[in-house]
């Protein structure tokens, strides 16, 4: 049985503010299968013995020291903004959109 | 829409209320969390950051050691285990507070976890609070809502964006549920957030300034009724800032609660809006999908190990604790356990430790700021410390009463005209003309005057009931304007009338 299914992929699909079409629905809950399936063979090989790991570079405590850098002005920040006002980037009203 | 509420007193006798507490302390490095930008507070926006902190394509975070440090110490102090190796993950989601729709947090591996703190109420019990954790982040952005009524997000048009205080380093400590406090919680819920803020102050780690969001509570509030042992379902009220916050938004929570399950329905599980001008909650949004976090380790970053070493060398750099602290204070200055408590529950030991520093004796300071002070800052419904009363200024003030040169109203007034902004004390005693009318003459005129006025009071105090004498003490100060020292006031009636005094 797939791991996961077309009900999933929606939610992820709803979190991701991604909009897809039921067809496209249809055929990501095939593919993403096929991928989750694949993916659940790695778990067969590593046993319990086997620590999971987030990272493949076995390193640890990389480190910067607390010295301030460099920065931008507020025109470099704002170069590039869809919108801006006063020197801040300028969003469209948020709440109704939950 | 106005929620219903019970009183308080009639909430405790049906339900028993269960507390947590998500406390966000920012910490006071040079820098952010995982750039080099500087973090500093109130600068023209946009302008502390850099491509990390706005979430530029192919940016790499890198760990701030001194913020990792500050944790550990933070943890030690909340009396935490320190885990050997943890990691950082993504918190997904879409808000314009992060211009990455992720936040850099810690989800399953926070760097301190299994604490507690033993938090003092007013009357000295101590309660303990249990700590579920400690975990590192970086703060979010500063939204400003324009277009609304109010600058609430409720009918805002739209939102300006500054990333300044993106990537700023915090620490949220989140505590396990903390049950048995009853009618308690309120003054628990003040307490708790106070120790927090006192010991990040005291670790040096963070400038702990509440007003300023150094320190901000989310204050998770349920019900149960007596005896239940499940808890009931609870709202988490957001950005509660400053500690008379903390304890209004847990007590109206607990009426609102109350109301709620009396009418018969179940409380909404939500996140509420502190509102101080009304000291009421409003709903926020209701607790959905779009808490689905997605959380997963963060593959720019690799997990952080801290040694036994390591650790044992920071708990070495620790400071003495507050609760330590207080107990010095209290015999250095030689008050009584009462007079002490006082003092801690008025919110004003450090303003007092740092007024003796500036000259004062314990005494002088206490008088000041747990009378004038205190009383003024009562009425003008803030804390104390954030008057502005500055302890140069009751060391002067002290000094003038000593010399003689003012008296006790008087100095009353000065405060006034000091925290009016009208200058020095001497500058203010020069303008308003105060000084104290030390020569003689007018005042035996006046006390002449008032023993006339008043001839069977001065026939009392001749025949020995020294204790009359108010009366006419009161008549000069009267026709002096309240500008003569009573102590040389009272010589001088005794001296008229021939008695002993």
């Amino acid at each position: 049985m797939a791991a996961i299914n077309r009900d999933d992929v929606a939610h992820l699909a709803q979190l991701a503010h991604i909009e897809m079409s039921a067809e496209e629905l249809d055929r990501m809950a095939g593919e993403l299968a096929v991928i989750v399936d694949s993916v659940k063979s790695v778990s067969e090989a590593a046993g319990d013995d086997v620590p999971a790991t987030s990272h493949p570079i076995p390193l640890t405590n990389v480190f910067r020291e607390d010295v301030v850098g460099h920065t931008f002005t507020a025109e470099q920040s704002l170069n590039g903004a869809p919108d801006a006002y006063e020197g801040r980037f300028k969003v469209p009203a948020i709440l109704d959109e939950d | 829409m106005t929620d219903a509420t019970l009183s308080f007193e009639e909430a405790m006798e049906k339900y028993d209320p269960v507390l947590g507490f998500e406390v966000h302390v920012e910490l006071n490095t040079k820098t952010k969390m995982f750039s080099s930008a500087p973090n500093v507070f109130g600068d023209e926006p946009n302008t502390n950051v850099n491509e990390v902190d706005l979430g530029m394509p192919g940016v790499l975070p890198v760990v701030n050691k001194t913020a990792i440090e500050s944790s550990i110490k933070i943890g030690l102090a909340l009396n935490c285990k320190i885990a050997e190796k943890c990691r950082f993950a993504r918190k997904n989601y879409f808000y314009p507070d992060t211009p990455k729709n992720f936040q850099t947090s810690q989800y399953d591996e926070p760097i301190a976890y299994d604490g507690y703190l033993d938090i003092e109420l007013s009357d000295g019990t101590i309660f303990r609070v249990e700590i579920e954790r400690a975990h590192m982040e970086e703060d979010a952005g500063k939204l400003t809502h324009m277009g609304g009524a109010t600058g609430r997000i409720q009918g805002a048009e739209y939102s300006l964006v500054d990333y300044n205080r993106s990537g700023v380093p915090l620490v949220e400590i989140v505590t396990k549920p903390i049950e048995g406090a009853g009618s308690r919680a309120p003054e628990l819920a003040k307490a708790y957030v106070a120790a927090v803020r006192e010991i990040v102050k005291n670790l040096g780690v963070s400038d702990a300034k509440m007003e300023r969001g150094n320190v901000r509570c989310d204050a998770n509030v349920s019900l149960r009724p007596h005896g239940r042992e499940r808890f009931g379902i609870r709202s988490e009220t957001k950005n509660v800032n400053s500690l008379r916050a903390v304890e209004h938004a847990v007590r109206y929570e607990i009426q609102r609660h109350a109301a709620v399950l009396d009418s018969g329905e179940p409380v909404t599980q939500e996140t509420r809006h502190w509102h101080e001008d009304t000291r009421t909650t409003t709903s926020g949004r209701a607790k959905s999908d779009a808490d689905d976090y997605r959380y997963f380790p963060e593959p720019d970053l690799v997990p952080i190990t801290a040694s036994r070493e390591w650790v044992e060398e920071l708990r070495a750099t620790l400071p003495e604790p507050p609760a330590a602290r207080r107990k010095r204070l209290q015999a250095d200055w030689g008050y009584s356990e009462l007079e002490f408590r006082d003092v801690v529950n008025a919110g004003v030991m450090d303003e007092i430790e740092e007024t003796i520093a500036a000259g004062a004796t314990p005494t002088v300071a206490r008088k000041w700021w747990m009378g004038e002070i205190v009383g003024r800052a009562k009425n003008a419904d803030v804390d104390p410390g954030q008057l502005g009363v500055k302890p140069a200024t009751i060391v002067e003030l002290n000094k003038m009463v000593e010399d003689g040169k003012i008296n006790n109203k008087m100095a009353s007034e000065v405060l006034d005209g000091v925290l009016a902004g009208e200058g020095t004390p001497a500058e203010i005693v020069e303008k308003r003309g105060l000084a104290v009318v030390s020569d003689d003459a007018p005042l035996l005129e006046a006390i002449d005057a008032a023993l006339a006025a008043q001839p069977d009071v001065a026939d009392k105090i001749r025949g020995g009931k020294v204790q009359a004498i108010g009366a006419i003490v009161g008549g000069v100060m009267k026709a002096t304007r309240g500008q003569a020292d009573a102590g040389r006031v009272r010589e001088l009636i005794l001296q008229r009338l021939g008695v002993e005094g």
